[in-house]
């Protein structure tokens, strides 16, 4: 290559043409050939050695870019004057003209009428030099980029400073700095960037469940957001602080919503934020009380949806120098083993640890079967204490059954015997051997389709209801709308009917409706956008066993009913077509209607930049 | 071993016998033309009784060669006797007897012989001629005074020697028996492709064989080592004999020779192969236009020898390393520590007890030890300090306790000052000792100055206003200020070109600045106007820098010289001259008594500033050099160049010990922290690199470099050197700056 390029810089010169032409413009006619061919090589010669010179004054100058003043003080240097009216041009325009075969470049100068400049009105002035510093915290990172600039100045790329810093992991706990500057969470954000902040973390903790879902849609999708991550993550954990000690049962599972979305959003690097996000999901998964009314209120969903998250983010960021996942299980196995612990916590801890999976449930949770049996057998057959407890020692049977019963199945060998399981699990005993039969048999009969006795969120109280009841319904069957969160897309039930909505396309859900447990039909849902229309069913056959389900309601069918099995259960599968589904199967009641004003109230008390915006929507 | 008294080319020890066969054989050709012959003559007026002697001896070489015509030419030009040459010659023809002696020539019959006496045996062949090219010259224009080569001179050299269409078979010729070596021999003579080529294409070229010599380029230049490709471009544009004249690069080449270092081993193969095939054209080049070091031991490897080659004349000699260089640091002057009184008073108001004299007899006991490798305190005449130098040493030590100890584990916080809308137009920038200024130069011919601190720039009040003030008072220092003129930006106009170069004084009184324009001026920081505009460089002035103890400065630009001024004085002290291209850098040693320069021709130089004496000469960039730093212990040097690379030097043993790889484009500026743990360079490739002196520099203690041969092995270890690099979005460093306590500052102008 540098071969080709030299052999090529040996043999350019001027052509001959260029020498007569110029000799022409200085009124020389008849060049000889011979002449013009020793004209060009001559010329060629010194204009090369003028670059070259001019290189120099380049270098000196510290660019990278011949400038025509480089040009000049090489001319001078050769005691040659320079060629006056080039300066301060960035670059040349030259045009190109071509025709009968005759390349010509020429500079292309326009014929100015003087009073048009005079009479124009003066260009702003441009800017004059100025000095601006910026320090950069010593990283331990090399990779840290240094940051020239401050934000919002004349270099756009430095928030792609903080986009990188962010990739590189274990960047906490390891900074080795001298001094520390400036934290990491003061890069301002741009006017538009808090506007969207603040819509969104609004629209997340408001009252409109439509406007939830878009944010939500859009934390989870938006590419662009590591700027505002601190920004969330400091938001959820403040929020789940306040609101665990006010006991707000709705916003938690607002904000625990949130984190979801975060993890869900691809471009989104949370390994810097566990610090904050994780005791804020595992003070949601073991918090004593998180609502108001622990009797009626629902927040054992929120215990199992905060559990899966925490089980999600074991998975994705555990490694073997935060050891995230070993660090949880501890805190939660030494709550479980503590006897002074609540029912609650104890649910929360068996959810937590039960989400980890079947080794740590096999390790950790099958040993304490005996115990906890004992402990509630203790409730429901003693003496009656508080009604609390007693619902309290349901939850934690029922999920020890749920979550036992499929790894039990997996590792003991059949047949099942009721006294040995008596023998072996204690008062949970008979009870886990006929789940363990059930999930035997299921798992014969439908090996394609698991039913992921994990996801159902068992629901024997009729009154569920996330809502803080300050409304006093119809007093008709709540539709309750404890929405489980799996996989990747929200579920929002918006107002029916609301003609503001954008008419979303028709789409699809499949209503699995189970009876005590036992598998029966799937049913697709077809709604369309107009919520009045009936749903039009139809049965299909089971889906496969990777069927994720999106969102799954239950309905207390009966509100008088005390029963601990819940009547039925549905698990909607939504197959949207549009980003922003919609859906309220069976009910046009407003599942939460929470008072906005004391929720937006509760979050904006720590909040203090977010005053009073109108709740439009972000998009 | 060398000697000290050639005086002409000695067609030296076991070749000399066919070399003088050559003569007879050429000088049918020039003789025709000229009626010289190859070989020549020195001065025209003989001196001392050694030079006759060697001229009689060429004269017996004529004559013998049957040149009489050019004999008697020769004779009467050196104004000896008609008579001189009889019995001298007889006594020649013999067999030189004792002459001869210890050359290891077997064939001593002719004159060659004779001349062979002023070589001393071994490294006869090494003693490359002084004043060869002059004395080809004097066949040609013998009126021209050999002392004062002018061009006609120097190109004259290139005389027609040889059929231009065998340059082709003579170049293949060597390439292929250079191929066929041994391995080991390869690497050194391959050195020898690139000197040969550009001297065979140049004598083309200068006897007007325009084809022939593209053909030859065309045909070689891809041989040439990728580093010497900038010099190639020159060449490459060089086609006719007109151009050579005021061709500088082309000058370089001539008057200086490219000197060579090659083992004794590779040296004897090279000449048998060349008096083998009785090639005499390479030879004449060689001995012509090559000076070649010959060192006894292994030969070098490839990679030890492309540390070192790569600048325009090749590496530097031996001899021209061995000066004593007092590279330790100036002994402190002692002042009295009211830093431990301050302390005290502190302390005391506490109710401490007072501890100031244990502590001053340790700083004493410290001051007290001398360096062996210091120079004397008074080697070179030092201003005397004054009270506010004083007081800003005391500002120093306080400071300085509170250093930052950096390391490879503890990396400094970097600042970076990002001059904005400068246009493209920041050329230099310089920031004062403590940190509080900064100055930057501009390609619109204005500096600007600074203040980084909250204490605003004043200028002192106009003579009249002055009188007004009460000279008694405490605080004149203060009132003397007007306080209208306050502001955080002054500018200076005075230059009528881009600014190259600025640098601030030690005590902060002044600055300088070099430009394009061909002078140096000194500003008052207190006025802020020009106080003097030193005029001496008459091209523009590439950088300048003050000496660490003030009053002296430096300066060095396109004049391929550097100067040493005063600054009370308007015309120069010392002219440091001996780059063969301009002068890119300079720095002042921390001890004050020698000056570093870069410079274009990829060559640093360290001079005397005493007397003015090039002691060190560093070869191994393969670009002009742009950034120089001393390590503040005084002992190493480091230099960046625009091949992206860092070389560090030995200063006491005169070697490379080191190379960092990783920038890559021109490095603009180098620093080493305050306890030179750390070297931090700054690029144009948007980033600031910072490596591991220390390590650099103790790896190389418990490394047996042999000094004796002058080369050392290097390892690659960059990349373990490398401690971080830090990227600017879209800003080239053009300066780094390491604050008292140790935080790195950066500058430079952010490029939209």
């Amino acid at each position: 290559m540098a071969e080709e390029r030299r052999q090529k810089q040996c043999s350019v010169v001027l052509p001959t043409e260029s020498m007569k032409a110029m000799a022409e413009s200085v009124g020389v006619g008849q060049l000889q050939e011979d002449s013009c061919v020793a004209l060009s090589e001559e010329v060629s010669y010194r204009i090369k050695e003028i670059a070259q010179d001019a290189l120099k004054f380049m270098h000196h100058g510290k660019r990278r870019k011949l400038t025509t003043s480089d040009i000049d003080n090489a001319l001078k240097l050769k005691n040659v004057e320079p060629l006056y009216g080039f300066q301060s041009q960035e670059f040349i325009p030259f045009r190109f003209a071509s025709g009968g075969g005759r390349e010509l470049h020429f500079y292309e100068e326009k014929e100015v009428d003087l009073s048009d400049i005079i009479n124009t009105p003066l260009p702003r002035v441009p800017l004059d030099v100025s000095l601006k510093a910026s320090k950069e915290q010593q990283k331990t990172e090399s990779t840290e980029p240094l940051k020239v600039v401050k934000p919002g100045q004349e270099e756009k790329g430095t928030i792609q400073g903080k986009g990188q810093s962010t990739t590189t992991p274990d960047g906490k706990g390891k900074e080795k700095g001298l001094i520390r500057l400036k934290p990491r969470s003061t890069h301002e954000l741009s006017v538009e960037q808090q506007l969207y902040y603040k819509e969104i973390t609004e629209a997340c903790v408001g009252s409109c469940e439509a406007k939830r879902a878009e944010a939500l849609q859009s934390i989870a999708t938006d590419p662009g957001l590591y700027q505002m991550l601190p920004r969330f993550s400091t938001f959820i954990s403040e929020g789940v602080r306040v609101n665990v000690v006010q006991n707000n049962l709705a916003l938690l599972i607002y904000l625990m919503r949130m984190v979801k979305a975060l993890m869900d959003n691809p471009t989104l690097y949370l390994e810097k934020y566990l610090h904050e996000l994780i005791p804020a999901v595992v003070t949601c998964i073991v918090s004593k009380q998180l609502c108001l009314r622990p009797d009626v209120d629902n927040h054992w969903a929120l215990r199992d949806f905060a559990a899966r998250l925490m089980a999600q983010s074991c998975k994705t960021f555990s490694t073997t120098t935060n050891n995230i996942q070993s660090r949880v299980t501890k805190t939660l196995t030494k709550s479980l083993f503590d006897d002074k612990t609540q029912w609650t916590t104890r649910y929360g801890c068996i959810a937590g640890l039960a989400e980890l999976g079947a080794d740590v449930i096999k390790t950790l949770i099958l040993p304490r079967l005996t115990v906890e049996g004992a402990r509630i057998k203790a409730v429901m057959e003693g003496p009656v204490v508080s009604n609390i407890d007693k619902i309290g020692a349901e939850h934690v049977q029922t999920l020890l059954l749920k979550h036992c019963a499929s790894v039990i199945a997996k590792i003991r060998p059949q047949p099942d015997n009721v006294e040995q399981y008596r023998a072996e699990y204690g008062y949970l005993g008979p009870m886990l051997c006929s789940h363990v039969v059930k999930a035997r048999t299921q798992a014969t009969l439908q090996a394609q389709q698991v039913n992921r006795t994990t996801l159902t969120i068992t629901q024997p109280r009729p009154t569920l209801s996330v809502s803080q009841s300050g409304l006093t319904g119809s007093g008709g069957p709540r539709t309750p709308s404890i929405i489980k969160v799996p996989s990747s897309l929200t579920l929002m039930s918006p107002r029916p009917g609301t003609p503001s909505q954008p008419s979303p396309p028709a789409t699809k859900y499949i209503v699995m409706g189970t009876s005590a447990g036992a598998a029966s039909t799937q049913q697709v849902i077809t709604l369309s956008s107009s919520q009045s229309a009936s749903p039009v069913t139809s049965t299909v056959p089971s889906a496969t066993s990777t069927l994720q389900p999106l969102v799954k309601l239950e309905s207390g069918g009966t509100p008088g009913l005390t029963a601990s099995r819940p009547l039925q259960k549905y698990i909607v599968v939504s197959l949207p077509s549009s980003a922003s589904s919609s859906l309220e199967p069976k009910s046009s009641v407003l599942p939460t209607s929470i008072s906005s004003a004391s929720l937006d109230g509760g979050i904006k008390l720590e909040r203090s930049e977010s005053p009073g915006v109108s709740t439009q929507s972000p998009h | 071993m060398y000697i000290k008294y050639i005086k002409s080319e000695p067609p030296s020890d076991g070749f000399g016998n066919s070399n003088a066969n050559d003569g007879r054989l050429l000088s049918s050709s020039p003789g025709a033309g000229t009626g010289g012959t190859a070989t020549g003559n020195n001065k025209p007026a003989p001196g001392p009784p050694e030079e006759q002697q060697t001229l009689l001896a060429v004269l017996q070489f004529l004559k013998k060669s049957k040149l009489a015509e050019s004999a008697e030419i020769l004779r009467r030009e050196a104004g000896l006797p008609e008579d001189a040459l009889d019995p001298k010659g007889t006594d020649a023809s013999g067999s030189g007897p004792g002459l001869a002696a210890g050359s290891g020539q077997v064939d001593g019959v002719d004159a060659s012989s004779l001349l062979s006496r002023v070589t001393v045996s071994s490294s006869a062949a090494a003693q490359a001629p002084k004043k060869d090219s002059s004395l080809a010259a004097c066949f040609y224009s013998l009126s021209a005074s050999p002392d004062q080569p002018d061009v006609s001179v120097v190109l004259s050299a290139y005389s027609q020697q040889g059929d231009p269409s065998l340059y082709d078979a003579y170049y293949s010729g060597l390439k292929r028996f250079i191929e066929s070596v041994l391995d080991c021999h390869r690497a050194e003579l391959s050195q020898l492709f690139y000197p040969l080529f550009v001297h065979m294409y140049l004598e083309l070229v200068y006897n007007n064989n325009e084809s022939v010599a593209k053909a030859f380029f065309e045909k070689f230049s891809g041989d040439q080592e990728c580093y010497y490709e900038q010099d190639l471009r020159i060449l490459s544009s060089l086609t006719k004999k007109e151009h050579m004249k005021g061709n500088e690069t082309l000058l370089d080449f001539r008057t200086s020779k490219f000197v060579l270092r090659i083992s004794r081993d590779s040296y004897q193969l090279l000449k048998r192969h060349l008096q083998e095939r009785q090639n005499n054209q390479i030879w004449n080049i060689i001995q012509e236009h090559l000076y070649i070091d010959i060192f006894d031991g292994m030969p070098r490897s490839k990679s030890q020898i492309d540390a070192m080659s790569g600048s325009l004349a090749g590496e530097a000699r031996r001899e021209a390393n061995k000066a004593k260089v007092f590279y330790g640091l100036l002994k402190e002057p002692e002042i009295e520590l009211p830093l431990d009184d301050e302390d005290e008073e502190a302390e005391n108001e506490e109710g401490k007890p007072k501890k100031k004299k244990p502590k001053k007899d340790s700083m004493g006991s410290k001051s007290k030890k001398q360096d062996p490798n210091a120079p004397l305190q008074t080697r070179i005449p030092l201003p005397e300090l004054k009270d506010s130098d004083k007081l800003d040493k005391i500002m120093y030590m306080k400071e300085s306790t509170k250093r930052i100890r950096l390391g490879s584990d503890n990396l400094p916080s970097i600042c970076f000052y990002t001059f904005l809308n400068a246009y493209q137009g920041l050329t230099a920038v310089d920031v004062t000792d403590d940190s509080s200024l900064i100055a930057g130069g501009f390609a619109d011919s204005t500096v600007r100055v600074w203040s980084v601190t909250p204490k605003k720039l004043r200028k002192v009040k106009s003579a009249a206003d002055l009188n007004l003030i009460d000279k008694e008072s405490d605080d004149v220092l203060e009132r003397i200020m007007d306080e209208k003129t306050a502001s955080e930006l002054k500018i200076l106009y005075g230059h009528s070109g881009p600014v190259y170069g600025i640098s601030f004084s030690p005590d902060r009184n002044y600055l300088l600045s070099s430009s394009e324009d061909g002078t140096i001026r000194l500003w008052s920081l207190q006025t802020f106007t020009c106080l003097v505009g030193y005029k001496g460089h008459n091209y523009p002035v590439w950088d300048t820098q003050f000496s660490p103890y003030g009053y002296y400065f430096v300066s060095g630009g396109h004049d391929r010289v550097a100067r040493l001024w005063a600054t009370d004085h308007y015309q120069p002290l010392r002219i440091f001259a001996g780059h063969l291209a301009d002068i890119t850098c300079t720095r002042f040693h921390p001890n004050s008594n020698y000056v570093a320069t870069g410079s274009s021709d990829r060559t640093i130089r360290l001079w005397d500033v005493l007397n003015g004496n090039c002691v060190r000469i560093f070869t191994g960039h393969k670009g002009p050099i742009h950034a120089l730093a001393f390590s503040p212990n005084g002992k190493f040097l480091a230099s960046g160049a625009t091949d992206g690379r860092v070389l560090l030097w030995d200063i006491g043993h005169g070697l490379m010990v080191g190379e960092l790889k990783g920038h890559t484009d021109t490095i603009y500026s180098l620093r080493f922290s305050r306890d030179g743990e750390i070297l931090a360079s700054g690029s144009m490739d948007n980033t600031v690199r910072l490596w591991d002196a220390m390590k650099a520099f103790d790896d190389l203690e418990t490394d047996d470099f042999t000094a004796a041969t002058g080369h050392i092995h290097l390892q690659d270890n960059s990349q373990e050197l490398l401690l971080g690099t830090y990227m600017t979005k879209s800003t080239p460093v053009l300066h780094l700056h390491f604050t008292r306590r140790n935080l790195l500052l950066a500058a430079g102008a952010y490029n939209p």
